[in-house]
């Protein structure tokens, strides 16, 4: 079902959480809310799910305005940061939670929570208590709760913001693996673009309580509307007015003439990639990203003159 | 010897205070035999006494378990203004001395007081009856539940009670199914302490008894009255009910929640 959000706002006393945002999201996509920390990705994310009151502004999903509607009566699945499990029940009563309030036919819900529990690869720990659990099986479960209860649209908030870094690898996979078998729209806040990136075909980069800038991901990577966005969705070179990506800084070992020359002070090997840093002889400081292929050609180490210029490079106005 | 100095400080300190009056009273209690102590426990007194108080105990637990979560409920969750002040307001009564909430019901509820007319014109008996009994009662024990889920409250947070929401619980749904058995044990405790101070009280019971009486009353009673043996059996068992309802509770408790 699709979102959207018509010019809301919300404060916390003096301070603007969400400054006139408008938002579409489409019916089936997976969308990313992006940004740094205080930009107003959750606020806006828990306005959809009616955990917050929106001071002006409308929300609608699928069409019907829920602006003045509660939590319960919007029909919304949310993921919570830090799990909110509950603690006294099992795994299975957690799952079975929203369906035992809808006093489902208890045949149903033993069904639908026995095929939950194996969507999320959770069906040996029915029996256990959130306790028991790793984080990422917490997380799992906390998923398969929300998606019990057919919700119209799944809200997850920084849904794997409290695991260490391999299992949110693999969850983030996961997560979109199933997201392309359940279709369900879903609208996921994160502050690692790389997370943004690799999960949703819509990315919704927010700063400051404002949208900067809505788009793919490949779109908001090649054509940013402005620095906020050019530097957010990755690693980039400030030179004068111009920002260049570490991948565009060309290395050569002989001048040329559109080429400068700079001095390699440092050389990071990151695996398949090796960063340089690098001062040019008019001291500004840029970093390149090469291949270790590249690297071995140039024979890069510290302290080695190389000749530099910018492939590509994006001046805003 | 240093290892073992707190423990001894400690261990020392508890046994002079506390296991050392418990012991006195029950070698008192049994030093003629057992017989003594059925006597006095089955007088006629001693067991209206304890009716009293267990009259006083079972109405006033109730009523501040109920109203103790409410206020811890609204202390933690709601915004009002002045929350500071009722945070602060609810622990009065533990630092009030007793015979002040005696005093201040007396002076309330006695000819000339504000709620005099009040009931009296219905001919409805406050003062020296039950009622103020039971009133002082709750008074002395109405901070223990509050006092105990306010910080078990904070500690949970609202989050498990948000995705019960957004689950489509209701509001009473989510206070049964989900708040109450996080807070379940704060409740549990609470409840106890609640139910030991109602048995326990004396200051301010005594004020507005009157001719009415409750088993502490019942001990300073036969004290007075030369009755050791019934003074001391009352003392045994109400000493022995606490013992028993900690027993209790250290048993129910699951471990992982003791440690």
């Amino acid at each position: 079902m699709s979102i959207s959000v018509r010019n809301v706002t919300k404060r916390f006393g003096d301070y603007v959480a969400l400054d006139d945002v408008s938002l579409d999201v489409e019916t089936g996509s997976l969308t990313a809310l992006l940004g740094p920390s205080g930009g107003g990705k959750s606020t806006l994310l828990r306005v959809i799910a009616g955990l917050e009151q929106p001071d002006a502004g409308e929300v609608s999903i699928s069409d019907e305005d829920v602006t003045s509607h509660t939590p319960q009566q919007r029909g919304v699945g949310f993921v919570f940061q830090h799990y909110a499990a509950f603690k006294h029940m099992t795994v299975w009563d957690n799952v079975a939670f929203g369906l035992k309030i809808r006093k489902r036919p208890r045949t149903e819900i033993r069904e639908r929570v026995g095929k939950l529990l194996e969507l999320v690869q959770l069906d040996g720990f029915a029996k256990r208590y959130p306790a028991q659990l790793s984080g990422g099986q917490r997380q799992r479960m906390g998923l398969a709760r929300a998606l019990a209860v057919d919700p119209k649209v799944l809200l997850l908030d920084e849904p794997f913001g409290a695991l260490d870094a391999r299992v949110r690898k693999e969850l983030r996979a996961w997560l979109r693996r199933l997201h392309d078998e359940t279709h369900t729209t879903t609208v996921i806040v994160t502050h690692d673009q790389e997370e943004a990136m690799e999960v949703a075909d819509q990315v919704v980069l927010m700063n400051g309580g404002r949208i900067e800038q809505v788009g793919g991901p490949r779109e908001l990577y090649e054509h940013p509307t402005n620095a906020f966005v050019m530097s957010f969705v990755g690693p980039v070179n400030r030179v004068g007015d111009a920002f260049i990506r570490p991948h565009d800084v060309e290395l050569a070992l002989e001048p040329n003439g559109s080429t400068q020359e700079a001095m390699v002070e440092r050389v990071v090997h990151l695996g398949f990639e090796v960063r340089a840093e690098l001062v040019r002889d008019d001291g500004e400081r840029l970093t390149a990203q090469l291949s270790r292929d590249e690297a071995r050609e140039l024979e890069l180490e510290a302290g080695q003159i190389v000749y530099v210029r910018p492939t590509r490079q994006t001046v805003f106005s | 010897m240093r290892r073992y100095g707190v423990r001894t400080v400690g261990l020392g300190y508890l046994a002079i205070v506390l296991a050392g009056p418990l012991s006195m009273i029950f070698w008192k209690t049994f030093e003629h035999g057992f017989s003594p102590f059925w006597h006095a426990l089955t007088d006629a007194e001693s067991i209206h006494a304890f009716e009293n108080t267990l009259l006083i105990t079972a109405i006033a637990v109730p009523l501040n378990t109920v109203f103790g979560i409410a206020c811890a409920l609204a202390i933690v969750r709601k915004h009002f203004p002045g929350k500071g002040f009722v945070n602060a307001f609810v622990d009065l009564p533990l630092a009030l001395s007793p015979v002040v909430v005696g005093l201040s019901l007396y002076l309330l509820y006695g000819r000339g007081g504000w709620f005099y007319g009040v009931f009296a014109g219905h001919g409805i008996q406050i003062l020296f009856s039950l009622p103020a009994m039971v009133i002082a009662s709750v008074f002395v024990s109405l901070p223990f539940v509050a006092r105990e889920v306010v910080p078990t409250l904070r500690e949970i947070g609202d989050e498990q009670e948000q995705a019960a929401h957004t689950l489509g619980a209701s509001g009473w749904q989510t206070f049964w199914r989900i708040t109450l058995p996080a807070i379940r044990w704060a409740v549990i405790y609470g409840v106890v302490l609640t139910t030991a101070r109602c048995l326990g009280e004396y200051g301010a019971v005594s004020i507005v008894a009157g001719f009415k009486t409750t088993a502490t009353l019942q001990v300073q009673d036969d004290y007075e009255n030369f009755n050791l043996a019934g003074a001391y059996a009352i003392s045994l068992l109400l000493a022995a009910i606490a013992v028993l309802v900690l027993v209790a509770m250290m048993l129910a408790k699951p471990k992982e929640e003791t440690a």
